[in-house]
Order: C-alpha cells, then structure tokens, then sequence
C-alpha cells in the first residue's frame, strides 16, 4: 500500500533509496574486525574509519539528493517559482561542515575518499588559520535558492522489501527504510561523529588490550543507531534499540576488570529495560490501534495518528508507555541514574554513545512518532502535558546536578542530562524543528567537550579530577583548550554560537506569558524552568572551564601524579587499563608536565569546534531581514516533514524579549561564576573553593550541596530504601507482627477456646470444641509462618506468593470487567 | 457424542486421579510412572478432538523421550527407590490454597465464558489433515519454527554444559 | 462435547501442577509438576483449535512440546548440577535468596 510513495520517489536518488546500505557497511565492518581485525596491522582501526568514512560521504550525498528531492516536491506542486538548484557555491572546505539538509551537493563527495581529503582540508584550513576558531569572511552557507515558507507536501523515501519478509500466523512484518529530513540529518550527525570518534580513538585507546573489539564494537554500534534511524517499522526500532543498548552495555563495561565499570554496565543495561517494557507496550498498543488494521509500519501510524481516527485513549496510552522508553533512553528524570555512571566507558565511548547519539535515540524517537505524542498529549494548545513536564524538570535536576560534579566528565554527563531535558522539552511544547536542531547542535558542541575532556585527562595523569588534577591548562594545551571554550561558550549560550540559537528556539517555542509569537500554547512553566536552566548552565560551565583551564596547574601535587611505577595509585577511570602506558612514558619525558595531545585528538577536536560555531546558521530566524531570504529557517524547510504524516505544527517566532532574557540569565550566571573563582584565585592561587565558601558554611548552602552532592539521593532510594525495605524492614515487620499480633492471637484464641471448652464440657462433644481448637491453632500458626517465612530464600514461596497474587488479580479482572 | 463423552469421562477421571497421585505419591518413580498416564490421557484427549498428529506426537516426545529423561535424571540424583517421609514441604497447605484459589477463579471464568458453548459450533469435528498442519508451520509458522529449532539447539549445549563434569 | 469441559480439565491439570511446584521438596518432582502445567496448557490450545477450526491450535501445541523438551533437558541438567554440589536435589536447602 505504500507503493505510490515508494513509486512517486522513484527518482528521489539512489541513496536515498537504498538507505539500507548505510547500517549494512558498518555491520559488514564490525564482522570483518571481529574475525580479521587482529590480524590487520593496525588492529582492524582502518576498517572501522574505512566503513565509517564511506558512511559519512554517502550521507552527504543522501542529504544533497534530500534537498533536491524536497526542492523537486515543491516545485512539482507549483508552490514555489521556479528555481535553479544552485547548491554548488559553497567552498569546498566549509561545505561539510554544516548540516546536510543544507549545504551538501553530490558534486564533491562522489566517494568516501574524496570526502576525507576535503576534510583534512578544512580541518587545516582551520587550525592554519590561528587557534581561533573564529572563521574567515570567506565562510559561505551553500544554500539551496529558495527559501520562503512552502508548505508542499514532501512524500518520504520509503523503501520496503518487495515481497514479505516474514509472516507469522497471517501477520506481515516489513523490512524497508524510511529517509526523510530528520532521518538524512541524523545520518549525518552519526556518520560524523561516529567516525571522528573512530579517529580520535585510534590514539586514545592506543595499546589497550582490547583494542580490536573496542572497534568492532563502535562499528556495530553504529550500524545500530543507522538502523534505528532509518527503521520503517516498530519491530526494526526496538530491535536497533535494544541493539544500541548492548553495544553501550558492552562499551562502558569495557574495562570490566574494574568492579565499577562493570557495576555501572549492568546498571545502565537494567535501567534500560524498565524503559523498554514501556516501548514493547506502547508498540503493542498502537499495533492494534492504529493504522488500517494491525501494523508496525511507523509511517502508517503517523499517518492514521495525524489524521485524527485512532482515539485518543488509545493515544495518550500509547504516548505515555513510549515516553517511559525515552525516560530511559535519554536519561529523563527519575531514571536518568545511569547517564553519569555511563562515563565509567572509555571517552570516545562516552562522547559518541552518551553525548551524541544514542541517548538522543529516545528523543529521535519522539520526533519519529510525532503525531502520536501531539495528538496523544494534546500538546497543541495546551499549558502543561507529560512529555514537556518531563523535559523541564529532568532540564533542572542535569543542571543543579552539574555543579557539584568534581569529575569533568560527570559535569558533562549531567549537562547532557539537562540539554536532553531541554529536547524533551521542546518536543513537549511543540517546537518540533527546535528540539532536532538542538539536538543537532548539541551533538557538535558536546561531543567537541567530551572530546576535548579525554584530551585533557590524556594530559594530566590520565585523571577527569577536576580539582586535584587541572587547572592552568591554557598554557600547556591551546588546541584543547580553544576548542573547549567554543563548546563551552555554545552549551552555555553565548550569542553567535550555535547552542544559543538552538536554545532560543527552545525557549520562544514554549510560547510562555505569550511572549513569542505563533507557538503551540503558553507552556509558562517550562519557559520559566528553561530561563533558569540556561543561567544554571552558564555557571557550572564557567566552574568547569576555570577549575580546569584558568589558574594554576594542580596536577603536580595531585595523588595521583606519581605514576612512575605505572601500575600504582590509579584511582580514576581510564588509567588503569594498559591504554595509556606510551603516554605515561611521555609524561615521564616531559617531567610530568601537561601536554597537547596529538593530532589524531585535537583534529577532531577543531572540526567540532568549528561545526558548534558554524551550525548557527543552518537555523537563522525567519524575522532577521537582514539575512538573505534563501538563508533563513534552512533547517525547518529541510528538516521537518511535510506531509500528512506529520502534525500541523506552527512555528514560534524569534522572540527579542526571551532571547534578551536568555542572554542576561547566562551572562549574569556566569559572571557571578567568574566572580566567584577570581575571589578563591585571590585567596589561594591553587585552591578550588573559598575557604569560607558557601558550602562549607552551615544552613541552606550546605543543605543544599548535600542534596546535590547526593544525586538528589535517587540511587539511595532506588538502592537502600526501595530495595532494602523490601529486604529488610518489611521482613521485620512480618516478624514482628507474627510475633506479638499473631501469637497473640493464636494464644489468645486457644486460651479463652480452652476456657470455653472447659465450661461447655457437658454441653458439647470434647472431641468437636478440641478439634476447633487446634484446628484454630493450626490455622493462626500457618498463617503466621507464612508471614514469617516470606522472606526465607525458597523459591518456592516466592512462586507461591506469585501465584496468588495472580490468582487474586485474575480473580478481581473477571468480576469486575 | 455419547460415546466420546464416555471416553472423555473415563480419560478424564483417569488423569486427573494420576495427576494428584504425581503431586502427592512419596516414591519419585511412582510419580513418573502415574505422570505417563496423564501424559498419555492428554494424548487420547488429543486424539477425541481430532488432533491427531499432536497426539502422535505426544506420545512419542513425552512419553518416550521426556519420561526417560525423568528415570534418567531420578537415577542419577540417587533419589531414594522407595517411600521418602517428607518430599513435601511445609508449605503444602498454602500450596493447596493457591492451587484452589486458582481453579476457582480460572472455573469461574470459564463457566462465565464458554457456559454451554458447542466445540462443535464453528463446525463439525473433522481429524484435521497433517497436511494442514504441516502447511501451517512451514508457511505461517516458520520464522517461530526456526526460533524453536535454535531454542533446542541452544537448550542441547546449554544442558551439556551445565551438567558436564568439569 | 463441551468446549468447557476441556478447557476445566486442564484448569484442573494446571492446579494440580501449580501445587505440585510449590509444595514438592525434591527437584525432579517439580519438574514433573512443569510438566502437567505445560500439558494442561496443551489441551487448552488444541481444543481451541479444534473449536475454531484452525490447525493454529495444534501448531502452537507443537511448539509447545519442542520447548517443554528443552525445559526439561536444562531443567534436569540444573537439578543433576545441585545434585551435585550439594549431594541433594532438597529445594528447601536452595536458599541463596535468603535476605
């Protein structure tokens, strides 16, 4: 039923139809690394950059040949003049650098090659240019011409196995891919990253013992998340899901030796699967509620979910389940636990995985079956729903979390925590195309920071300490450090950097006390809750960037420095393993001193530091006139789906007054931030907190740092209270109600049974009232062993209990349905 | 119908009665032996409705391949031949209630359901064609057909890894 | 016939096996106990199938069959596993749960 599209698309360019081929090539690498990568001179590394650089080069082409499919569906519905599809004007260097659905013709990406050339190219480009990474005037957006506001509908390239793949009992399940602008956007953005971490590993993990499965499995992690992306049936989704979520599993546990990592292996696994009971459900919900009759195929979903004919019920059931798969995934609030822990992987794991891709895979999925979240929680209109709710408190918790992280890594675990929030969020409130360029601008600006924290915990004695070990690193490491102050001046939301136009999308798509124009309802709340997150956001960057950037060098004194009998005195995450023995040997040579990482580190570095920057202009608001009219909202033309498939969404208006507010919230936080760590500069050139500081004085600072130094004490209800009072108190509870209730009972029933017994004598049968007695007895007995023993370790009562319970419930289902 | 109620009457009782010996009997052998008359009742009951291939095939696989597995398995625990005082817990009465709990509701249910529903009401009962069947599983059936294969093959190497002596 | 009166023998089949599994003490006899479980669900599907005129019934019985065969073979294997490591297949003495 889906051959008109697949039809209608028939011209729609080879790529983008056999999108297939796009997780297909780093599976085929991952199983070519598992058998032969041991015996390639470089550990089967090449294979994996091999597979990963034809994957990027076939994603710019796919995003070239979407624009052009877009530009013909627009002119095929005469909605817009006629126009020629001069895409080709972009410099060479720069035009990889911003997003596919923008800038990307076929012409200088004919194959994976030529693609790495004219990357190495601009990277050099770039850092030839000075270690700023401000870009010369010659920075040209290739545009596509047209611009204005065409609402043609563009059919998606949807490509399915021709015959059936599989039937079970009368029941169809598809194989196909589904390419529209979001999927080609997050080729892109996995295709980068993925193989930019791929060659920033090769140097990060160089020597580590599992150096060949480390790539195998940042191969098939890939493949997993190019599969997600381009699923065009629910049954594919979960499966890339729950493939995502094994390679992450195998990924942090890397270094499993070490009881922790694999702890929090397991434990980003377990929560995991909460989540994902919530996804089979919601599946299962929508396969019988939506669509003509019973399907998976997402696009017939959206398609009846748009349209209005499924109930709503059914909607808000199914969005809801869904949503508890994104809490997980993405580590929303309340089982985001495992998010920080995750950092226990190895960097590039981290900055890939837990920064870039997987974790936006719930976020992904959110804007995949959009109309059943729109439709499902009634976002259009509304003030308040789940999803946004959702967003906006997890938003708060990532950011009052980050600042009492010593760990740089954590500081950035807990900022994606709240950056996701924030995608959630804008998915929540309706402003569709402002979460997915966040969540691309955050891939580039993210990753470029975790990227950059492996390079500097490569420099100082292999430790993400924040506080005994950095500090003062300017001097010693400039190419880090240039690209980290990018990254963070766009997570914090500094004009001119990608993350604060993302961010201001955010915030004028709530449309909160209606001060922006056009959006989907007056989400005040989460305006509010996002203003404060933005200036909370500017703080605890500033705190990281100065503890690790400004000052004076602590690392010199730092437990952990004296790595001259190298296996001694490692406490931290990543020197353990024999990973980094050549650069201690370095270390050693240098005296100890930090120093800049090699190129295989910092290239990738700047040419994410340049796409944070240079990302800003795929999305310029429609209101800037001054802007050419083909340059602007580039990535709402491309991106966002039009169609019925897709909800009518409007779009909210650039806003003077919340992007004014945003700006003076970050500049305010992060100026008292400055403030704050020039007076403890003052007082002790080394030190990391004032003396005196607010946390160390008693009352609500301190209260404060407590709750917060404790995770808001979630891993303590989670681990001690839930679990331990199911363990403990409970049990002492049974016993002591068997104790003192029961067998006061029991005694109480046979005593006055006995006395009883003895007055009625002549009246009744001994033999009768004896029976009643004991069988009394008997009874309260029995009842209190059960309770007592509930807790003894045999299964079998367990099952026991299982069953009743069951019973009980089956029972209360019949006569009450 | 009358005779095959007779016979679905005597089957019935007959398994039912072996059933509660299999859970109660205090010899293990006792209790595989009474389980192959409750294996091989469920296999005429098969048969009554026409299921015929399914009952061959009960026969075969449990009868001859499941209890063996038991006899094998009760001889190499060293199980006592012979009457053991205790092969039930203390737990048998809860046991009990449960199981009781369970059947009324689940009779409840069913009566409520199914009252006096006919088997025969969407047609007459027919021996329903192994080919049928066969179609069944090698055309709809087969992607779970394939799970199940490499299910035993992995339940093959599981059980000879678990119970090989290292 | 009834569809009922299948479908009730093997709600008591399956009764009698719920008890069977948690009251026996000795390993092999809760496996036994599986096993009238799994028979019991047997019936159900077959006379469902033959109540509604579809092999499915039976299919699903089958599939039934081949993975009950596998339970029991892991299934053994484990008890023969505690057999040995504890010179007895006693299900009260397994109580590593224990809190």
């Amino acid at each position: 039923m889906l051959a008109a599209e697949a039809g209608a698309a028939a011209s729609a360019g080879w790529f983008l139809e056999n999108a297939w081929l796009f997780p297909a090539v780093p599976f085929v690498s991952f199983l070519l690394i598992l058998f032969f990568g041991r015996k390639m001179p470089k550990q089967g590394a090449e294979i994996g950059i091999t597979a990963l650089a034809i994957v990027f080069a076939g994603a710019l082409i796919a995003g070239a040949q979407w624009i052009s499919h877009v530009n013909a569906a627009e002119s095929a519905h005469g909605t817009e003049e006629t126009h020629s599809t001069d895409e080709t004007h972009g410099t060479e260097e720069e035009g990889h650098s911003t997003e596919p659905g923008t800038t990307e013709d076929g012409t200088h990406s004919e194959e994976g090659t030529s693609t790495e050339e004219s990357h190495d190219e601009g990277a050099l480009a770039v850092s030839g240019g000075g270690r700023s990474v401000v870009l010369g005037p010659s920075l040209a957006l290739p545009m596509a011409e047209e611009g204005g506001e065409a609402h043609a509908s563009v059919p998606p390239v949807i490509s399915e196995w021709k015959s059936d793949w599989w039937t079970v009992g009368g029941i169809d399940f598809q194989v196909g891919t589904f390419v529209d602008g979001q999927a080609v956007m997050m080729l892109f953005v996995v295709g980068l990253i993925s193989l930019l971490v791929h060659i920033y590993s090769t140097d990060y993990v160089h020597g580590d013992i599992r150096y060949t499965h480390f790539f195998a499995f940042l191969s098939l992690f890939t493949a997993s998340m190019l599969l997600l992306v381009l699923a065009n049936n629910l049954v594919m989704f979960i499966t890339a899901w729950e493939l995502v979520g094994v390679c992450s599993f195998a990924l942090i546990g890397h270094w499993w030796e070490e009881q922790n990592n694999s702890n929090a292996a397991l434990k980003a696994f377990l929560t995991n699967r909460v989540g994902d009971m919530g996804l089979l459900i919601g599946m299962i919900t929508l396969f019988f509620t939506a669509g003509q009759g019973r399907t998976f195929n997402i696009y017939e979903i959206n398609v009846a979910a748009a349209s209005g004919t499924v109930s709503d019920t059914a909607l808000t059931v199914a969005a809801l389940c869904l949503l508890a798969a994104v809490m997980s995934k993405s580590g929303q609030f309340f089982l985001h636990t495992w998010l920080p822990d995750a950092m226990a992987g190895p960097t590039p794991v981290s900055a890939l995985i837990h920064a870039a891709t997987m974790v936006v895979a719930g976020v992904y999925m959110i804007a995949r079956m959009y109309p059943v979240f729109f439709e499902g929680m009634s976002i259009a209109g509304g003030s308040i729903n789940a999803v946004a709710l959702i967003g906006a408190i997890t938003t708060m918790v990532g950011g009052s979390l980050a600042f009492v992280q010593r760990d740089i890594k954590k500081v950035l675990a807990y900022s994606t925590v709240s950056q996701l929030g924030y995608m959630v969020m804008a998915l929540g409130v309706g402003a569709w195309t402002a979460a997915m360029f966040h969540l691309m601008t955050h891939a580039f600006f993210k990753a470029c920071l975790f990227l950059g924290s492996g390079s500097v915990s490569h420099a100082c004695n292999h430790s993400f300490d924040m506080k005994t070990d950095m500090g003062g690193l300017r001097k010693y490491m400039p190419k880090t450090h240039a690209t980290f102050l990018v990254g963070t001046l766009a997570l914090a939301g500094f004009p001119l950097m990608s993350g604060f136009w993302s961010k201001d999308e955010i915030l004028a798509g709530t449309g909160g006390f209606g001060l922006s124009e056009g959006a989907n309802g007056r989400y005040s709340l989460m305006l509010v809750m996002g203003l404060i997150t933005g200036g909370m956001t500017a703080a605890y960057m500033t705190r990281c960037y100065w503890l690790t950037f400004m000052g004076e060098w602590r690392g010199a004194n730092s437990p952990n420095a004296h790595h001259g009998a190298h296996a001694a005195a490692h406490d931290d995450h990543d020197a353990h393993a024999p990973a980094g023995h050549d650069a201690h040997d370095a270390h050693d040579a240098h005296g100890g001193l930090p120093h800049e990482s090699g190129p295989r580190i910092t290239t990738p570095l700047l040419i994410l530091a340049v796409l944070a920057f240079v990302a800003m202009f795929a999305n310029i608001p429609g209101q800037f006139g001054f802007v050419p009219e083909g340059w602007r909202l580039r990535f709402e033309h491309y991106i966002e789906p039009k169609g019925e498939y897709f909800p009518a969404i409007s779009h909210a208006e650039f806003s003077p007054v919340i992007a004014i507010l945003s700006l003076i919230a970050a500049a305010v936080a992060s100026g008292l931030a400055v403030a704050y760590y020039r007076k403890v500069e003052a007082q002790d050139p080394m030190g990391t907190e004032l003396v005196d500081g607010p946390t160390s004085k008693a009352g609500l600072p301190k209260v404060a740092y407590n709750v917060l130094a404790n995770k808001f004490y979630l891993d303590w209800l989670y681990t001690d209270v839930i679990v331990g009072f199911v363990k403990g108190p409970l049990a002492r509870a049974a016993n002591w109600f068997n104790q003192n209730v029961l067998d006061g009972i029991v005694n109480g029933t046979a005593t006055v049974s006995k006395r009883i017994a003895g007055f009625t004598y002549t009246v009744l049968d001994q033999q009768v009232v004896d029976g009643v007695v004991r069988g009394s007895g008997i009874g309260a007995s029995e009842t209190g062993g059960l309770l007592r023993r509930m807790q003894n370790g045999r299964v079998q009562g367990y099952a026991a209990l299982m069953f009743a319970a069951a019973a009980v419930l089956a029972g209360v289902f019949v006569l009450a349905i | 119908m009358v005779a095959q109620n007779i016979f679905f009457g005597i089957i019935a009782a007959a398994m039912v009665v072996s059933a509660i010996k299999v859970v109660t009997t205090k010899n293990v052998v006792h209790a595989a032996l009474y389980l192959v008359i409750v294996l091989a009742g469920v296999a005429a009951q098969f048969i009554l409705v026409g299921a015929e291939f399914t009952g061959v095939t009960q026969v075969l696989v449990y009868i001859g391949a499941v209890i063996v597995l038991f006899l094998f398995g009760i001889m190499l625990t060293r199980a006592r031949i012979g009457h053991e005082m205790d092969v039930d817990n203390e737990r048998r009465w809860i046991a009990g209630l449960t199981a009781l709990l369970l059947f009324a509701v689940m009779t409840y249910a069913l009566l409520d359901a199914f009252d006096d529903t006919d088997i025969e009401a969407n047609g007459a009962l027919a021996p329903q064609a192994t080919q049928a069947v066969s179609d069944s599983i090698f055309r709809d059936y087969l992607i779970p057909f394939e799970a199940v294969s490499f299910l035993l093959l992995a339940a093959l190497i599981g059980a000879i890894v678990v119970a090989r002596r290292e | 016939m009834w569809l009922n009166q299948f479908l009730i023998l093997g709600a008591l089949l399956f009764c009698i096996g719920v008890y069977g599994v948690l009251a026996r003490r000795n390993g092999v006899m809760v496996l036994m106990s599986i096993e009238l479980i799994l028979n019991a669900v047997n019936i159900n599907l077959v006379a469902f199938g033959a109540f509604h005129a579809t092999p499915a019934g039976q299919v699903f019985a089958l599939f039934v069959i081949a993975v009950a065969a596998a339970e029991v073979g892991v299934g053994l294997a484990l008890v023969l596993l505690i057999y040995r490591n504890r010179s007895s297949i006693d299900l009260e003495s397994v109580d590593l749960l224990k809190g």
